[in-house]
């Protein structure tokens, strides 16, 4: 075959382009498809309860995840300000996961019972009512809207069929655990646990 | 199972390395012989532009080589084909175990010192004052502000008075195991709207916010039955159930009538998070060394 034939078929050329990329996917994703370390929980590691997985759903929504990162390398700068390094077991149950690219704020893969329950509500309401040089903007509006009763048992049925481990008790108390309660509640009970569940804090 | 990936991976490297090389190779071998020297490329731009079908440079080629040679000779010395350790035997978690011994090794002498010191001596210390600072910067700001003046809510640390104490045992316990400050909701008791803003007057009166009047004054034996729990009779506070002085002019949450007025109608929940696990004995002394000299200096 010669290089020209290549050169001047888009179709040809798309394929073996497909080929090249996949490789390295084949090689770097597929196999920690099936390792241990990557797909089961580290001890202590539990899904999140229907109130933290709406408050998640509303990390997601919000964008948190544009400022903070949820993911601790393994250097010494970085345990010492926040603690332990994440590792892949205790993000299973993170779909997707948090881990996030870029630090305009800290990162909050261990933020949960740094700051009491109040601090959050307030600091999200107004984030420079309690440190005035900060550059996060206020969520009000969370404390307006409530969480979402009958979406919550969907998602937990959903998220059982992909393996999370959810007992019918579980999905059958989903709706009343969020019954009432704000979204800025359901965020708040996600931002205290995490990190919280993990066996080593330093 | 691991071993069937770990050799999936390297096959899949391998095989990818050896594919590189024949492709460029094979490339290599086709330009030159087959085009001739003023063969050109068969583009024309504005008219006159063309390009002639010349090979790549030859130093171009050998950066490719020199790329892949660089490739294997990384392989070889990481763990980069998931079968073997890497000749350098390399791994993150050893890296970042390194890194924490050469660490512990260079300031455990220093925090054994300071854990030596007394606490007043440390306090003192201009070198346990900088380390201080930046745990305290760390740690503390969030809440108690970067100049340690606090907010609404969360305690000045540069006054003189001390909701919990300000001796070692007292500061080093609040850092440890954070505190936890309820003031109830106790305003059924005061009989109403006017019953409160009595107590409100006569909280305030306290300090001398305002001048106590008769009817404020009418709060009196409320204010021993219902706040001397906490606040003491005199209103001068008790350090030991973190109960603040109203006496003098500190107010946590402000001092206004309404401010007051909510205080007392819906009650408090200071919280401060425990502390001790995230830096351990030796750095929390030095941290509370620092916070009672953030007091003291003023």
């Amino acid at each position: 075959m010669r290089h020209e034939t290549i050169e001047k078929s888009v179709n040809l050329m798309m394929v073996l382009i497909v080929v090249a990329i996949s490789i390295g996917g084949l090689v770097e994703l597929v196999p920690l498809m099936f390792s241990a370390d990557a797909t089961e929980p580290d001890e202590g590691i539990v899904p999140y309860s229907a109130l933290r997985l709406a408050g998640r759903d509303v990390y997601v929504r919000e964008g948190c995840y544009n400022c903070h990162s949820q993911m601790i390398r393994p250097f010494r700068s970085e345990t010492e300000r926040y603690g332990p390094y994440t590792t892949a077991g205790e993000t299973v149950y993170d779909r997707p996961f948090q881990f996030g690219s870029k630090r305009t704020g800290p990162d909050l893969a261990r933020v949960g019972g740094r700051y009491s329950n109040d601090w959050q509500r307030l600091h999200l309401i107004d984030p420079r009512a309690l440190v005035p040089e900060s550059n996060m903007p206020g969520y009000p509006w969370l404390e307006e809207s409530t969480v979402d009763t009958e979406l919550i048992t969907t998602k937990l049925r959903t998220l059982r069929m992909l393996g999370d481990p959810y007992t019918d008790a579980q999905i059958a108390s989903a709706a009343s655990e969020v019954e009432g309660k704000t979204e800025m509640d359901a965020l708040i009970a996600y931002l205290q646990e995490l990190g919280t569940n993990r066996t080593a804090r330093r | 199972m691991a071993a069937f990936w770990a050799w999936f991976v390297a096959a899949g490297t391998i095989g990818f390395v050896i594919w590189c090389v024949w492709l460029i190779r094979w490339a290599s071998k086709q330009a030159p012989q087959n085009i001739k020297d003023e063969d050109l490329v068969g583009h024309k731009w504005d008219g006159d532009l063309e390009e002639l079908n010349n090979p790549a440079p030859k130093w171009w080629l050998y950066l490719y080589f020199m790329t892949i040679a660089w490739g294997a000779v990384y392989l070889i010395s990481y763990p980069g084909l998931g079968i073997t350790e890497g000749l350098l035997n390399w791994s993150q978690q050893g890296q970042y175990e390194e890194e924490m011994k050469a660490a512990e090794a260079r300031y455990e002498p220093i925090y054994e010192r300071f854990a030596a010191m007394d606490f007043e001596t440390l306090s003192q210390d201009p070198e346990a004052q900088r380390l201080g600072g930046s745990l305290f910067a760390n740690y503390c700001t969030t809440c108690h502000g970067s100049d340690a003046r606090g907010a609404a809510g969360y305690p000045n640390l540069t006054d003189d008075d001390w909701i919990w104490g300000d001796d070692e045992l007292a500061i080093t316990t609040t850092i440890r195991q954070g505190r936890n400050n309820v003031m109830p909701n106790l305003s059924p008791a005061l009989g109403g709207d006017t019953g409160i803003d009595n107590m409100v007057n006569y909280v305030r009166s306290l300090s001398g916010a305002v001048e106590a009047d008769a009817a404020a004054m009418s709060s009196q034996p409320m204010f021993v039955a219902l706040c001397s729990t906490c606040h003491m009779a005199n209103g001068s506070g008790n350090p030991l159930l973190g109960g603040p002085n109203l006496t003098d002019d500190v107010w946590l949450y402000g001092s206004s009538p309404e401010v007051v007025r909510a205080t007392i109608v819906n009650g408090r929940n200071g919280v401060m998070p425990p502390h001790g696990v995230l830096l351990g004995d030796k750095r929390t002394k030095i941290l509370a060394a620092y916070v009672s000299s953030l007091s003291n200096s003023e």
